[in-house]
């Protein structure tokens, strides 16, 4: 890995004021600590699957990185350049190499405009067609690489299926020709037998493109089809890191055991043992000290609540925040 | 035999024509048993789960024909489609309860957990107010809730996703139902959470031995609580059997295919692959001819699948499915 990381996120850090309430002008101003302290690399040509549950701050973490929400702390460092801070102008280079693909894909494609002006908006505002024949073979070609037809383009988008949509939410992210696409929950809510689809189509993008991919999701199962490396996050902090496999074969965070092991499994013949987890989720206004897990560890030791553990790699590019090596086998 | 549904169909009048969401639909709940019904969006399995309950809105929706035959805690039986509501109201959150996927869309802002769930011990058990309150909170505490007494007085947007679930899976129990209908109770739950409501629901099974009618998407869900599975497509059943036979040797090329492309946990060195059903399910407005899942199925003839409805054929093992092809294309399904 001498190639430097095409995104490389360090120690990023997004809180959200919490607003007061009326009688209480003078207590101090609380935060949700959304996203806590996260590093994170995405190497060119690599799928890297973020996954928590709700709370966790994923959305937040992907938000953070293409400035939609600022960040209020650490650095962004895109292709080596640090974004952090550049000016919605100054950015804008950088938004065409980085694009989203959203959850739902009926609510971010606009009902009026013909599926054909969606994909070619993009081409219109980076100047990346001077014609408007240009544009139409580009749009058909993106189509192409969809697997939907060309007369496609001049339908609106709800003449479309949820599958049909989302690959055109992909196409549109595709025009611009970028080099890393952030798609969060991109395949959660569309059906089964279309779920498939959609990842063998990112995969098949992946391969034929070569570009990079952060794909947020809270199924860990899909995310293992689909990514290289896995991330896991909780309360806003990244517990565990490793190649997707290892990871879900020899989990060595106990929350990430405890995740996987919720995972209903395809097969009646089979149930995992269920590591249950005691108690909710704690306030990201107020997490606990130390380990942000250690409120329901089956684990949990005294020296759990003093220092924030950090991540140490256990084996070669597997990393773990915890301090317990003793746990769970390697 | 505690419900047989025989023949039910169900339509929506809408603005783009008739949809067909359930056509000629049968089936049986045995006493004690967990059914899942298994199905994509547009299969017609809420709607199924909703005539049951009488819940099918009215307009748009009409219950064109069929039997839902319930079998009470007396002995009689009752035909929920034509029974008079006050009957209606009398089996309804008493024998039969449900649980919905969206719980703190489906409790009442104003009131309380605990008078939420006392509300139906008095409506269906007599119950003053009191004792109904006192049997709530012993109910939140069987189902591992911590400090009862302070969450019956808590309102729903007090509490989670997670605790609201289990909050309505209370109120479903309180009358201690013959039958729980769950409708993607646990669709809108992080995987640690949803865990928990399934083990909440086996064990409230075991401890009254009621039937479950679980209505999902999830075939991972279903291996884990069913006895017996129901796959709906396109409004019809097409395939029905034990949850162990259906999972090792499914006989309609839509289950096989729906099996195929669930992306499952690999923790050990299995080869990662998924692979998909080609096409989309199809528009309740517009069911394809013949059999409706021919235009994506790779067994597909023309002149005979596109043409004729294949009929349910009971396999003689427990086991049924919808496919003209089925001794063809024995084994090679998957």
């Amino acid at each position: 890995m001498s190639e430097p990381a095409l995104l490389a996120v360090e120690g990023l850090t997004t809180w959200f004021p919490v607003r007061h309430r009326g009688w209480r002008l003078r207590a101090p101003q609380r935060h949700v600590h959304a996203v806590d302290g996260v590093d994170l690399t995405v190497q060119r040509g690599e799928i890297v699957g973020l996954v928590g549950e709700s709370g966790s701050g994923k959305t937040t973490l992907g938000r953070s990185i293409v400035r939609a929400v600022e960040p209020t702390g650490g650095r962004i460092l895109f292709d080596g350049n640090d974004i952090t801070h550049l000016s919605s102008r100054a950015l804008r280079p950088f938004r065409k190499r980085i694009q989203l693909v959203f959850q739902d894909p009926t609510s971010s494609l606009n009902p009026r405009l013909r599926v054909g002006d969606a994909i070619g908006e993009p081409l219109i505002i980076h100047q990346l067609a001077d014609t408007e024949d240009a544009r139409r073979r580009r749009v058909e070609e993106l189509l192409a690489m969809v697997g939907l037809p060309g007369e496609a383009m001049r339908r609106y988008p709800h003449e479309f299926s949820g599958g049909q949509r989302q690959r055109i939410g992909i196409a549109r992210a595709l025009a611009t020709g970028p080099e890393l696409l952030i798609a969060d929950e991109p395949v959660s809510a569309l059906d089964v037998s279309i779920q498939a689809q959609v990842v063998n189509l990112l995969l098949d993008i992946r391969k034929r493109l070569g570009l990079s991919m952060l794909v947020i999701a809270h199924d860990v199962a899909v995310v293992e089809h689909l990514a290289d490396r896995i991330v896991v996050m909780y309360l806003g902090r990244i517990m565990e890191m490793a190649p997707s496999r290892a990871l879900c074969r020899a989990p060595r965070h106990p929350y990430t055991a405890a995740l996987l092991s919720a995972v209903p499994v395809p097969d009646p013949l089979l149930r995992r043992a269920h590591i249950p987890l005691p108690g909710e989720i704690p306030s990201p206004v107020d997490p606990p000290s130390g380990c942000p897990f250690r409120t329901r560890c089956p684990f949990v030791l005294p020296a759990c609540a003093e220092a924030r553990p950090q991540l140490r790699e256990v084996s070669p590019g597997h990393w773990s925040a915890c301090i317990r090596d003793d746990v769970l086998p390697s | 035999m505690l419900l047989s549904i025989n023949d039910l169909s169900v339509r929506f009048a809408t603005a783009a024509g008739t949809a067909d969401a359930v056509a000629s639909l049968s089936f049986a709940i045995e006493e004690g048993e967990t059914l899942a019904i298994v199905g994509e969006s547009g299969s017609g399995k809420s709607v199924s789960a909703l005539a049951i309950m009488g819940l099918v809105p009215n307009p748009p929706g009409r219950v064109t024909s069929g039997q839902i035959v319930f079998r009470r805690r007396n002995g009689s039986t009752e035909d929920l489609l034509r029974a008079s509501s006050a009957r209606l109201r009398d089996i309804r959150g008493n024998e039969i309860a449900m649980v919905f996927q969206e719980p703190l869309a489906a409790l009442s802002p104003v009131f309380t957990i605990g008078e939420q769930i006392a509300e139906s011990l008095r409506l269906h058990q007599r119950k003053s107010h009191a004792d109904a309150m006192r049997m709530a909170v012993r109910m939140l505490g069987s189902l591992g809730i911590s400090e009862p007494e302070m969450r019956a007085r808590s309102y729903p947007h007090q509490i989670s996703g997670g605790m609201a679930q289990r909050v309505m899976i209370a109120m479903a129990m309180a009358c201690r139902p013959r039958l729980l209908i769950a409708d993607e109770p646990t669709t809108a739950l992080d995987v640690t959470i949803q865990a928990e409501i399934l083990s909440l629901i086996r064990q409230m099974k075991e401890e009254t031995g009621m039937a479950v009618l679980f209505i999902t998407h999830n075939l991972g869900v279903v291996a884990q609580i069913a006895d017996r599975v129901a796959v709906m497509y396109a409004g019809r059943l097409v395939e029905e059997g034990p949850t162990k036979q259906i999972f090792s040797s499914p006989r309609m090329p839509y289950t096989s295919g729906l099996l195929a492309s669930v992306p499952r946990l690999v923790t050990d060195d299995s080869p990662l692959v998924l692979s998909a059903i080609p096409g989309e399910p199809p528009s309740p407005l517009a069911h394809p001819r013949g059999c409706a899942f021919h235009p994506r199925c790779r067994y597909a003839v023309k002149g005979l699948c596109d043409t004729t409805p294949p009929p349910l054929r009971d396999l003689g093992n427990g086991q049924a499915a919808r496919c003209l092809r089925i001794d063809e294309i024995v084994g090679g399904a998957t």
